[in-house]
């Protein structure tokens, strides 16, 4: 893999920030866009524009096959066994949402169990807690073991007979735990019960195969694979998809509107009301290629050395925590004794270095961790050995810094 | 930019109220009390303040929080004591004005150690760390 020639491809990128050539280690917010998909949205609005299944007309047709085409490339990006499968969304939240409202909603009832962990992001915490006080079932957490990661014996334990819905981050925002998600699926399914998997920071970085995770529901964002903002995915099994209603009612999902009744399109449209997000939809597309070009054991394999690279670097420093388990994602999240993580993450943006300082929007896991916020550095294809060194240094400056001051 | 320009934000007097607090704790007795969080960063203060006649004769805080929001809270503790609490709401929208990166006259009310938070206006993305005591004060009169 040609880091370097990646990075031509990333005009963000080149450029400074306060005097220093950016280092940008925060894609697990949001990743950086290379051309191909900034040309393809451009190429979009320039030629193709027009609305989606509907118009007659040429450029009705040419938008409506780019964008149905887009849908074909995510199909075959997590092996999806059909495009009914396929919906788009505005991303992970909505597409969490989605299940939480239509089939949690419909499904669920008092004495029922939801069980999740608390290492999940708030979009995969929060729509449970609603749907749970909705519906009088019950929110259940698995233990986390003391390294931040779960363990199947608990996982055994705290799926019961009364779980009916399994909901488990595939990779931890914040911890960069990668969770075992074909096996905790196994062992929903084996009681009954359906397992949603949140892959906002697994389907950017690894291979997805649903089938083969045997999972019911999977939902993950563009934004943070190299597409544009606002536009997500929710795969669902066919056979659940095809029972939920709709969570969006009006245009483009209808099948036949009478004065007092409707009936509904064919899937997958009929989750998809409204104009749909038909540019966000084809920069996904164009970013799929993108990474399939690349290669995306390429890219697993290139994270897993900086990750690696990562923590052996920044366990020379003295008086740094970080958290996580020992194998992990390509992030780390980590704290400098008596600096705040803001006034590190401003520290390391006077030197260009873009890191990201808060709660992660994890508060439980915060807790848990027994902090009150972190800094995190994250990584994708275009980062390198360099920009790790970069980072190190930054903070030891920053160490010598407020070391200083104090 | 670089080291050297952070000492615009993280002057010596920040720090030194950072380091050593000007009324951390809790007010004794019956107090206005405030709780306030940042969302977006996790910092979280309570502010207590004893009103007497329109003045503020106690003002006291707690939380967690960056070297900025903490030592803005300190400062600001130091400030309002003693103040009507008028003027106090007046230090206030000075205080987002300054933040803004507007001149203002910080003599006429005694803005003390106050005025060493003018550099967070260049960072904009610390600017709600440096307001967070001021708009647990707001919302504390306003509830009062």
């Amino acid at each position: 893999m040609d880091v370097k020639a990646i990075r031509q491809l990333f005009p963000i990128l080149n450029q400074e920030v306060n005097g220093h050539p950016l280092v940008y280690l925060d894609s697990s917010a949001t990743s950086q866009k290379p051309l191909p998909v900034i040309e393809a949205v451009d190429a979009y609005y320039r030629h193709d524009n027009s609305n989606v299944h509907r118009g007659v007309h040429t450029l009705g047709t040419r938008a409506t096959d780019k964008y149905e085409g887009a849908r074909e490339k995510v199909r075959r990006f997590i092996n999806a066994s059909s495009t009914a499968e396929v919906i788009f969304t505005r991303g992970t939240t909505t597409s969490i949402n989605t299940v939480a409202y239509s089939y949690a909603r419909s499904n669920l009832k008092a004495g029922d169990e939801i069980v999740i962990t608390p290492m999940e992001h708030h979009s995969n915490i929060i729509p449970w807690q609603q749907a749970a006080k909705a519906t009088g079932a019950q929110l259940k957490y698995l233990p986390l073991q003391e390294d931040g990661t779960i363990s199947l014996k608990d996982v055994h334990e705290t799926i019961t007979e009364n779980t009916k819905l399994v909901a488990i981050a595939h990779v931890s925002n914040v911890l960069g735990t990668v969770n075992p998600v074909k096996e905790v699926a196994k062992i929903a399914h084996e009681h009954g019960a359906v397992i949603l998997i949140d892959g906002a920071q697994g389907a950017p970085h690894m291979k997805v195969d649903v089938q083969d995770i045997d999972c019911d529901f999977y939902a993950f964002s563009g934004h943070k694979m190299c597409a544009p903002t606002g536009i997500g995915v929710l795969y669902g099994k066919r056979q659940h998809l095809e029972s939920m209603e709709p969570v969006e009612f009006g245009g483009e999902m209808i099948d036949f509107v009478n004065l007092y009744d409707s009936t509904w399109k064919e899937l997958p449209w009929k989750f998809e009301g409204g104009t749909p997000i038909i540019a966000g939809a084809i920069g996904l597309g164009a970013a799929i290629d993108f990474l399939n070009d690349v290669g995306m054991e390429n890219i697993a394999d290139h994270e897993h050395k900086l990750a690696a690279y990562a923590l052996e670097k920044l366990r020379t420093i003295d008086g740094i925590s970080i958290y996580g388990p020992e194998e992990r994602a390509a992030l780390v999240t980590f704290n400098l004794d008596d600096v705040h993580p803001h006034d590190t993450a401003t520290a390391l943006d006077a030197e260009g270095i873009a890191v990201r300082a808060g709660h992660h929007c994890a508060q439980p896991l915060m807790k848990w961790l027994n902090v009150t916020a972190t800094a995190r550095a994250s990584f994708y294809l275009y980062n390198t050995e360099e920009d790790i060194d970069v980072l190190v240094d930054g903070l030891l400056k920053t160490k010598e810094y407020f070391g200083d001051v104090f | 930019m670089s080291f050297s320009n952070l000492d615009t934000l993280y002057r010596q007097v920040i720090m030194d109220h950072y380091k050593n607090p000007r009324n951390r704790g809790a007010v004794d007795g019956d107090a206005l009390t405030v709780d306030m969080n940042n969302p977006t960063c996790g910092d979280r203060i309570q502010l207590q303040m004893k009103v007497e006649d329109g003045v503020v004769t106690d003002a006291k805080f707690d939380g967690e929080g960056c070297s900025i929001s903490m030592s803005s809270a300190s400062m600001m503790t130091q400030a309002i004591k003693g103040k009507q609490i008028n003027d106090a709401l007046t230090m206030s929208t000075m205080f987002s004005k300054m933040m803004l990166g507007e001149e203002i006259d910080t003599d006429e009310l005694d803005f003390g150690d106050i005025a060493a938070l003018q550099g967070v206006s260049q960072f904009p993305a610390r600017i709600k760390c440096a307001t967070l005591a001021w708009k647990a004060l707001e919302k504390g009169v306003k509830e009062q």
